[in-house]
């Protein structure tokens, strides 16, 4: 029955979504562009709630499913959130805490990350914002992948489950830039294979790749960070995104670099509305 | 006649093979892949393959592998430029691809 339910509710939104107006020139906004897109899965995976769709692989597989609602009877990320905790509360040098550089001290605004910064004219990552803060603050840039970033990465997220990304393009034509490039980049093919993220991660979602379950794109982010089995350790949205581009024999490019940066802006504003659920879990 | 095929033979055994590569030919391929790879990290277009095949050559120049190592150095060039290309082809072709 609620299957049914959930099933004729995507079914409704994604005739709604798909009738999102195009420019007459064949270009779209991307309000638009992020409807035609929540709109495609919607209608390819019409048993999965949007509330989901955050889940990746184990919204979509049922197998999997059950074996991830085994594994979260201990969740693996749960270390990481202890130690990010004690980090997140542990005092600079100078006497701040992370606390003073967010918005409402850090608490539910994970979802509003990355956000174009007009000073910059670049976009920010959260993993970003946390290495401004201790700049800042006088203190050494972290490691941006892994280890105590991912774990105060985590600490943010979990203060913001719940809570649908609500990325923003702001009136400024280099922030409709960095989305630009963003798609641009989603939707390149690279490395010596000749994939894009969409070629993995759109129409073959829901499909194996030999021992894996490809993940939606819809709501790809908004689990992160993630303990992955195949790391043995937690790893940010970017050691997500270095990964993939290895597994395509693409050179991955610097852990802070403005494409992948992008590239995250890009794809959190396709999901908004999606309600955060990291940190995660993943094989 | 059958003097003269022997005495080609016994030449063509006693001379160095046609196509082995000089430490010169081995370090100018190197350097020219080296350069087209590059190219290629800067147009944040490169393949790991290529990585890979710039390392083998490397190693078999130290190791004075010369045939060896020109061999790797024109994989990785091809590999190089192929990247390039992809990235070239890539500039527009993308559009295609988008989700409308």
């Amino acid at each position: 029955m609620r299957h049914a339910l959930v099933a004729a509710l995507n079914a409704t939104c994604a005739l709604l979504l798909a009738m999102a107006p195009a420019k007459a020139d064949g270009s779209t906004v991307p309000e638009a562009e992020r409807m035609a897109f929540q709109a495609f899965f919607f209608a390819k995976f019409p048993q999965v709630a949007k509330e989901d769709f955050g889940n990746g692989p184990y919204a979509v597989n049922e197998g999997m499913r059950k074996q991830w609602q085994e594994i979260m009877q201990f969740p693996p990320y749960e270390l990481a959130l202890d130690e990010g905790h004690v980090e997140w509360d542990k005092p600079f040098a100078n006497g701040k805490h992370y606390a003073d550089c967010f918005d409402n001290k850090g608490e539910g605004i994970r979802q509003t990350y990355p956000r174009f910064i007009a000073a910059s004219g670049q976009v920010e990552t959260l993993e970003g914002a946390i290495n401004r803060c201790r700049v800042e603050n006088g203190e050494p840039p972290l490691e941006p992948m892994t280890g105590t970033m991912a774990s105060l990465a985590a600490v943010m997220s979990e203060s913001s489950r719940g809570k649908p990304f609500a990325i923003t393009i702001p009136d400024d034509p280099r922030a409709l830039a960095a989305y630009e490039r963003g798609k641009e980049f989603f939707y390149s093919r690279k490395g010596q294979l000749g994939v894009s993220c969409a070629s993995c991660h759109m129409s073959p979602a829901g499909e194996r790749m030999r021992g894996d379950i490809l993940a939606p794109a819809l709501g790809i982010l908004a689990g992160m960070p993630i303990y992955r089995s195949d790391w043995g350790s937690m790893g940010t949205s970017i050691r997500r995104i270095s990964t993939c581009s290895s597994q395509t024999r693409a050179l991955p490019l610097q852990a802070d670099d403005e494409e992948y940066r992008n590239l995250e802006y890009f794809m959190s504003y396709m999901s908004n509305g999606i309600p955060i659920v990291g940190p995660g879990t993943r094989p | 006649m059958i003097r003269a095929l022997f005495l080609a033979a016994g030449l063509a055994m006693l001379s160095p093979p046609a196509m082995a590569a000089t430490q010169a030919e081995a370090e100018a391929a190197l350097a020219a892949a080296q350069a087209a790879e590059t190219e290629a990290i800067a147009a944040k277009a490169a393949w790991t393959p290529t990585e890979a095949a710039l390392a083998e050559a490397r190693k078999a120049l130290a190791s004075g592998s010369w045939d060896a190592a020109k061999a790797a150095a024109d994989e990785a060039q091809a590999l190089a430029k192929l990247s390039v290309e992809q990235a070239n082809e890539e500039k527009t072709s993308w559009r295609h691809a988008v989700f409308r």
